[in-house]
């Protein structure tokens, strides 16, 4: 199977070939070089005219996507490492997000950023956050992650058709991993529902239970932790889990969740993030307030410190798969 | 004050305009827009006393020779983003007073139905921000969709001393200087940002600014509207050709506050200031029948505007 950067790369390549409006603008964005990541690898190859190498200048580069996008072209600027979208958090914020309904719906802002989050490579502290959580609820702002389970080739090309604003935030340690098999290998134990949507959830259920015992909520890289505490949950505790899978984080749609904690009453969320006002603090809040009965939550997250370049530090800080598993022991306890 | 050594002075007044705003090239067209201008923020200061309109506002008033000599330069079709300070600009654009007015006051007949505000239009092809310096990394994209889209239209920002201080400002010189991109860059130089005069905010020169970037800057030191049109034709028609973006640096001064009542300036430098006053400087050159007449008709215009937002209704969400 193709890999998750592979998909992405595809993606960008059909997108450019099919819509003349399509530009890409970032840095280190020509060949050979191909972009830091290669996600862009062979687009300034085959669209010399499309694909703008820019100077080291987040906010002049998402100010321009910007431009761009509110004259005409869908611009899909790359920010290199997702720490610097601080330098650019202006143009989203108070530019892009607000454009539309700003102008009062006379303008569509179809802008996609790109950008690598989070940590497990020993880039130290400003190479490996996942800031995500900054701007999940701002108004007129779409936050969108891959995962292994849904083609993030498919979600990046609805992200660039999207008439709105997308920060799409893509965790790096996906790039090589393949996208996973429904039925096979890892999902072998696992039936999956597909929800409809442009930025599709999914629930995966441990195979063969009618009576799940524990919901797990996560996006993009933590699927990957958390499939495996699902698995580690049923061959060894025979306690089935639901993971609810999310491809958008913000704005928040959490039927899926909220329909999963009526069957279970049991909440863990799963993200990189730093653990303070994160992901998992806004789903918590939004379930207790459903008034769903003895509903019990736990928030798995990083610490709330800067992440470590010492592997010993960052394997201390940011949620490990042991950490996973005990935090679902603790929510499941009486 | 003199800022930067380089002038644009004396530019040649050969170039054809050809553009549908030769309407607003005479004198009278001239005045009667930086009239329009004038008492249309005068009239907005009053209002903030009857309790008609809220929060705040920052008045044009006294640099009204820019805006009302930089449109007629621009083609109808040409793409504008301009910032906090933008009533003269969308008033020299074309806009309807009234529509303006009633954005003002909250209305749902506004220009985008009450959500902006003094700070946020737009109208067809023209923008306002009320965040500094963030709005020309837009006009650069919005310069290079133009091009890339070859549609011949130009993009021209407009941003004040008190910008220079942002950093986005200098990336998207860089970047316009590097893509070529058919962007004008107007820098208002009204010597104060809110209170902060331009000797304690903007070291160096304004002109010095562009040429680091190796954009070609025209710097005029006027409140004289003629030498305002003449010098943005010129600047206009350079971008236009495609050669690249460029500056025009407007040495100006506001007779008003910043907003409504923040204003520390030594009263004596206010009317050393107010004895150029574009209106003032322009008037001679219309008799007073003219001058009158132009009068009665702002008036007019105005006092419709204002009476028929008044009349429209709240918006609701």
């Amino acid at each position: 199977m193709p890999t998750v950067l592979e998909h992405l790369n595809s993606a960008l390549h059909h997108a450019m070939a099919t819509d003349p409006r399509v530009y890409v603008l970032g840095e280190d964005l020509l060949d050979p070089y191909g972009g830091a990541f290669k996600v862009t690898r062979g687009l300034s190859t085959a669209f010399p005219e499309r694909v703008l190498t820019t100077p080291i200048s987040e906010a002049a580069i998402v100010g321009a996507a910007n431009g761009m996008a509110l004259r005409g072209l869908r611009p899909v600027a790359e920010i290199m490492f997702g720490d610097f979208v601080t330098l650019t958090a202006d143009q989203l914020i108070n530019h892009a997000a607000k454009f539309r309904w700003m102008y009062n719906d006379q303008v569509r802002v179809p802008l996609v950023v790109r950008t690598p989050m989070g940590g497990r490579r020993g880039y130290g502290p400003t190479h490996s956050q996942s800031l995500e959580k900054l701007f999940l609820g701002v108004p007129g702002l779409r936050v969108v992650a891959p995962n292994t389970l849904d083609d993030p080739g498919a979600l990046l090309e609805a992200a660039i058709a999207d008439d709105d604003p997308v920060l799409f935030v893509e965790h790096k340690l996906l790039y090589t991993r393949p996208l996973l098999v429904p039925g096979q290998g890892e999902l072998a134990d696992f039936e999956i529902r597909r929800l409809p949507g442009t930025y599709p959830a999914a629930v995966l259920r441990a195979a063969g239970s009618d009576r799940p015992g524990l919901t797990i909520a996560c996006y993009g890289y933590n699927f990957e932790l958390a499939r495996k505490t699902a698995l580690d949950l049923l061959y060894e505790r025979e306690i089935f889990a639901e993971i609810v899978l999310f491809a958008q984080l913000s704005p928040f749609e959490l039927d899926p969740l909220f329909d999963s904690l009526t069957r279970t009453h049991r909440l863990l969320t799963v993200e990189e993030g730093s653990r303070t006002l994160g992901w998992g603090a806004e789903l918590a809040a939004r379930a207790a307030e459903t008034g769903i009965p003895g509903l019990k939550v736990r928030r798995v997250a990083a610490l709330d410190l800067p992440i470590a370049n010492s592997k010993a530090l960052e394997d201390a800080i940011l949620p490990t798969q042991a950490a996973v598993t005990q935090a679902a022991l603790e929510v499941l306890a009486p | 004050m003199r800022i930067g050594t380089q002038s644009c002075r004396p530019v040649s007044c050969g170039i054809a305009l050809g553009y549908n705003r030769h309407a607003m090239t005479d004198d009278y067209s001239l005045y009667a827009m930086m009239l329009l201008i004038r008492r249309f923020e005068e009239r907005l200061l009053e209002e903030f006393s009857t309790g008609k309109l809220v929060g705040t506002t920052h008045a044009y008033i006294g640099q009204e020779a820019d805006a009302a000599g930089i449109f007629p330069a621009l083609d109808p079709e040409d793409v504008v983003f301009s910032n906090h300070r933008c009533h003269g600009h969308f008033l020299a654009y074309g806009g309807e007073p009234y529509r303006l007015a009633a954005e003002l006051m909250g209305k749902s007949t506004g220009l985008v139905g009450g959500r902006g505000g003094s700070q946020h239009i737009h109208w067809r092809n023209f923008y306002s921000n009320g965040v500094q310096g963030g709005i020309v990394p837009v006009a650069a994209g919005m310069a290079l969709a133009e091009k890339a889209r070859r549609t011949g239209r130009i993009v021209v920002v407009f941003v004040g001393d008190g910008t220079l201080g942002e950093g986005a400002l200098y990336e998207s010189l860089n970047l316009a200087s590097l893509w070529k991109l058919p962007l004008l860059v107007v820098v208002e130089n009204n010597r104060y940002a809110q209170t902060t005069p331009i000797e304690l905010g903007v070291s160096g020169t304004i002109p010095g600014r562009f040429a680091a970037f190796g954009i070609p800057a025209c710097e005029l030191e006027t409140t004289d509207v003629l030498e305002v049109r003449r010098a943005a034709a010129e600047s206009v028609a350079r971008v236009r050709e495609g050669a690249g973006p460029a500056g025009l640096i407007l040495h100006t001064y506001r007779f008003s506050a910043h907003s409504k009542g923040d204003d520390v300036r030594d009263p004596d430098e206010i009317a050393r200031a107010r004895a150029r006053d574009p209106l003032t400087v322009h008037a001679p050159r219309l008799d007073a029948a003219r001058r009158e007449r132009a009068e009665s008709n702002v008036r007019a215009q105005i006092d419709d505007a204002f009476a028929r937002a008044d009349a429209d209704p709240f918006p609701g969400l």
